[in-house]
């Protein structure tokens, strides 16, 4: 029997791949076996074109619980027999054809790793990109994915807390939805995922198995075109009632039942085939499986459709063979389904009937063994000819503040509050420093600590210089956690390109990830877990390069917390670099790229700086000489300063500033490794200044928070003005 | 006096609660809706926020029919104190137990933001400690949180002394934008013709703590301690 081209399409298989697994096996593959192969083979699960990369990362460190790759998500220790786990997926292909499910299944994905492990989540962010929203397709996107992610966080009580939203030409009709979840717990309630213990009965838990998202994976692993959205049937619908019923059980099996279970694996992508492959591949055992003892929503589904299927809001749980009638009453309890599927074997196999019919009976080994195809990387030309435009040939501003309100009411850089007031994002009573800030901060009940948490990344730095922009994608979310106070601990990573096949995304791909390695080394941050999402292209074009960076941060003493939000009467510092700046810091800003209309020049980070810069912050919030701290990105000094101002509905006095010889350089150029620090007194002041001289950090007086003018250099708006034009920026854009 | 705190599939603010009535110094349990409790004479029931069965059909649609409801009930006929927050007030009112109606927020949209309430009824333990003149910055967190009941209903509410909050701004005015939901004459609470059974849409245990920001919302309990007593 050959088998037709359409049937490898179906499970996104080449031939040459398949003709690898005709001759691992040692014959033709069944039905349901190229299925599971397909399935687990895809981009999506098998990370064929990304995996090779992964070793330049830092993954250890003191603090770190879990191997990188073997658990469901990171785990972090926060001390005192606290841990923290967190990990960030990519849900892109699936929003862009079913914006509300797309993004409201991502969440529930997300949250499914981190209650595997018996943690109870705590927070959710999203990091979100479209195309610019004059488009009406973008706008539909964006108001159902945002719908989408409330949806389905509002319902189940997890409080949103952080994220962002970029805009780019490069996101139209290829969005992307990174959802990020965090959950904390006693490190002793630590689950695991592996399915040890041949004999141990499986059981499967949650929603009935239907036919929703069969080749969701293999969807992912596809470039997106005009027959996208016939694959409509390839999205996953969501059900976030169903989810809390799961989270609470799984929760109360952790830490009160650990003893009773083995393993504890969510299915995600390619469903029940890889939660019982993986779970058997990181034991070193097999399983196997009777689809005829799967609950299903839909009647006469085949051997085939319950294997891929990918219904949301179920999970896999190895009881101990002792306890299995413990474990079935807990869920059911919880008004949830709990049904014995099959069982742990030892012969190392994957072997599912149907009934008395054996349908597939591979090893273990066979599906968790892609091919590796490492990125053969050209670096784009187009790169070395936007860094050689000559910057000095632009023209300085002629009206700063006519800019300052342009880019204040900039999609890229306005109030957020119209997106995050839709999401609940105080349930739970930890939220301590709410979204709008630099980092979210939460509180970890029953302790002193908090965890501050955020995601970054500034594509337009990765598109112009890979390997430096995905650096500065981690200095920046580092930056925004040591703001509040915290010191940044681990990394979960979420990159998003286009199709790795051509050499000029293959390029980025290495690039990038060798930049996240320059990044977590220099700044001590390990990753700890991550996802990759590629082929994120249409017929169009492709993405530019988003290696999405998600950061947590450990604050030892939660009453020590800063915001940005300074008090009337403190003088405003700015550390890390002179006022002065020079043309080439405008490289791929939000105010020259605007200018240009096109990315130009070249980012620059020097990470030994970047270093120092943010250890002296540490320093001065532990010695208590900070009012408040953020940080400086989007939009320079400017918008860093007039954010500070905005959140405290207080002016500032710093019209006779010196900016030098470029105002548009000192005023929006987005050079690194610097923060706006606010102090209360002149003897802080000093003491401020007098610390930055002994570390020989740069630091320089900008003005005083007073009055109800924003006045700096030659700005001079008033807080009204400036307040009009960021906070309805976005809402805007919105109305078209 | 001590609380039970209700908890339905799909309830998630039953922990936050149970953590405000500890920072008062009130000690509470939870009650699954299947336990079929019965409720001590003091016991202040508290309904608490959340998504109990999703809001399938309609908010609180399905959690009425609950049995832990009609333990409510009688607990509420004998006089006992019951407090709806949120979900809480939607279950209460789907229950005939307050009149009225939860509708779509008026923007059609969820909102989680911070409300200025004004205490107003002096029929109610909830409320008769409060001063009207210093309002309570509460966060809502709602889409369905739009107050609707008839035109007699109403006025017999007002005329009644039994509206227990209301959205106001910094001056103490009914304005639109003070309004999260679009509720009729900005009702944020409302209380049965006893005063024993509060429903509110405001989560006042989200305001229990200085670290949080706000802890407003701990007025409410003290004022139920100062009129009951609290043993």
């Amino acid at each position: 029997m050959t088998v037709e081209d359409r049937e490898l399409d179906q499970v996104a298989m080449t031939r040459a791949e398949y003709e690898r697994l005709v001759k691992m096996i040692g014959r033709v593959p069944t039905e349901v076996e190229l299925g599971i192969v397909g399935a687990l083979w895809s981009e999506h699960c098998g990370y064929k074109h990304s995996r090779s990369l992964f070793h330049h990362f830092p993954t250890e460190g003191v603090d770190v619980l879990t191997k990188v790759g073997e658990e469901n998500a990171g785990a972090v220790d926060l001390g005192d027999g606290w841990c923290a786990v967190f990990k960030m997926e990519s849900h892109n292909h699936p929003s862009a054809i079913e914006p509300y499910q797309g993004a409201a299944t991502g969440v529930g994905g997300i949250l499914r790793d981190i209650f595997a492990m018996g943690m109870r989540p705590i927070a959710l962010l999203d990091s979100l990109r479209f195309g610019p929203l004059t488009d009406a397709t973008n706008r539909y996107l964006f108001n159902g994915v945002v719908a989408g992610i409330g949806g389905y966080g509002n319902c189940i009580g997890v409080p949103t807390v952080g994220g962002e939203v970029q805009f780019d030409e490069s996101y139209s009709g290829n969005p992307l939805v990174n959802a990020m979840c965090v959950g904390v717990g006693r490190t002793e309630h630590l689950l695991s995922a592996s399915a040890g213990g041949p004999g141990n009965p499986l059981v499967l838990v949650g929603a009935d198995t239907g036919r929703d998202g069969i080749h969701g994976a293999t969807f992912a692993s596809v470039e997106l075109d005009e027959s996208a959205d016939e694959r409509r049937p390839a999205v996953q619908v969501g059900n976030p009632f169903l989810e809390k019923l799961l989270l609470e059980a799984c929760v109360e099996l952790a830490e009160g039942h650990g003893d009773w279970i083995v393993g504890l694996q969510d299915l995600g992508a390619a469903g029940l085939t890889s939660s019982t492959v993986e779970a058997a591949a990181r034991a070193g055992t097999g399983v196997e499986i009777d689809v005829a003892l799967v609950p299903r929503r839909e009647r006469q589904m085949t051997a085939y459709e319950v294997m891929l299927s990918e219904s949301q809001e179920r999970m896999l749980v190895i009881p101990k063979r002792e306890h299995l009638d413990d474990v079935l009453q807990l869920f059911r309890r919880w008004e949830i389904r709990a049904d014995v599927i099959g069982a742990v074997t030892g012969d190392g196999m994957v072997t599912v009937r149907d009934g008395d019919e054996i349908v597939a009976h591979l090893p273990v080994d066979v599906p968790t063994d892609p091919p590796m195809y490492p990125p053969k990387g050209i670096r784009p030309t187009e790169i070395d000819h936007w860094q050689a435009e000559n910057l000095e040939d632009v023209p300085d501003l002629l009206d700063p503040e006519a800019a300052l309100l342009r880019l204040l009411a900039d999609t890229n850089i306005a109030s957020r509050r119209f997106i995050y007031r839709q999401y609940d994002h105080q349930v739970l009573n930890n939220t301590v420093i709410k979204p709008g800030g630099d980092a979210a901060v939460l509180r970890v009940k029953g302790s002193r600590k908090g965890v501050a948490v955020t995601t970054d990344c500034n594509a337009r730095f990765v598109g112009l210089e890979p390997r430096v922009g995905a650096a500065i994608a981690v200095a920046e979310a580092a930056r925004n956690v040591v703001a509040t106070g915290a010191r940044p601990v681990a990394v979960t990573d979420c990159l998003n390109f286009g199709n790795p096949e051509k050499v000029s995304v293959a390029y980025q791909l290495e690039q990038a990830v060798l930049g996240i390695a320059d990044a977590c080394r220099a700044l001590g941050t390990p990753v700890v877990s991550g996802n990759a999402s590629l082929y994120n292209e249409t017929p169009d074009g492709q993405i530019l390069p988003t290696p999405g960076i998600g950061m947590l941060g450990v604050i030892d003493d939660i009453q020590q917390v800063i915001g940005a939000k300074p008090k009337a009467g403190d003088l405003l510092f700015v550390v890390g670099a002179t006022l002065e700046q020079d043309v080439s810091s405008l490289a791929g800003s939000q105010y020259l790229t605007s200018k240009l209309g096109r990315l130009a020049g070249r980012p620059v980070l020097d990470l030994e700086h970047e270093v120092a810069v943010q250890r002296f912050v540490l320093d001065m919030h532990k010695r208590g000489l900070l009012s408040a701290a953020h940080d400086c990105s989007d939009g320079g000094l400017a918008i860093a300063v007039s954010e500070m101002c905005l959140a405290s509905h207080i002016g500032i006095e710093a019209g006779d500033i010196d900016l030098g010889t470029r105002m548009d350089a000192a005023l929006f150029g987005e050079s690194q490794s610097r923060f706006v620090l606010a102090v209360h007194s002149e003897s802080e002041a000093l003491q401020l200044e007098a610390q930055a001289d002994t570390v020989d950090i740069p630091i320089t007086l900008v003005g005083t928070m007073t009055g109800s003018r924003i006045r700096l250099g030659d700005i001079d708006v008033h807080l009204d003005e400036a307040e009009l034009a960021y906070s309805s920026g976005l809402e805007k854009a919105l109305a078209g | 006096m001590r609380a039970a705190v209700a908890v339905f599939p799909g309830t998630w603010s039953d922990r936050d609660c149970e953590w405000a009535l500890q920072q008062v110094g009130i000690v509470s349990r939870r009650v699954w809706h299947r336990d079929l409790p019965s409720f001590d004479r003091d016991e202040l029931v508290v309904l608490p926020g959340g998504f109990s069965y999703g809001d399938y059909l309609r908010c609180g649609a399905i959690a009425r029919f609950s049995p832990l409801m009609a333990a409510v009930r009688d607990h509420a006929t004998a006089g006992g104190l019951v407090i709806g927050i949120c979900n809480g007030f939607q279950i209460l009112c789907e229950a005939g137990l307050l009149p009225g109606v939860l509708m779509r927020n008026s923007s059609l949209e969820f909102r989680c933001q911070d409300s200025l309430l004004r205490p107003e009824s002096r029929i109610s333990p909830f409320t008769d400690h409060l001063d009207p003149s210093s309002f309570l910055r509460i966060p809502v967190s709602h889409g369905e949180g739009n107050y609707y009941v008839d035109d007699v209903t109403l006025h017999d509410l007002e005329a009644e002394d039994r509206v227990a909050f209301r959205y106001v701004d910094a001056q103490g005015n009914l304005t639109s934008e003070a309004n999260p939901n679009g509720s009729r004459n900005n009702i944020a609470g409302i209380l049965n013709e006893n005063g024993n059974i509060l429903g509110m849409m405001p989560h006042p245990e989200r305001a229990c703590e200085a670290l949080l920001g706000n802890e407003d919302g701990n007025a409410i309990w003290q004022s139920v301690l100062s009129s009951i007593g609290s043993d």
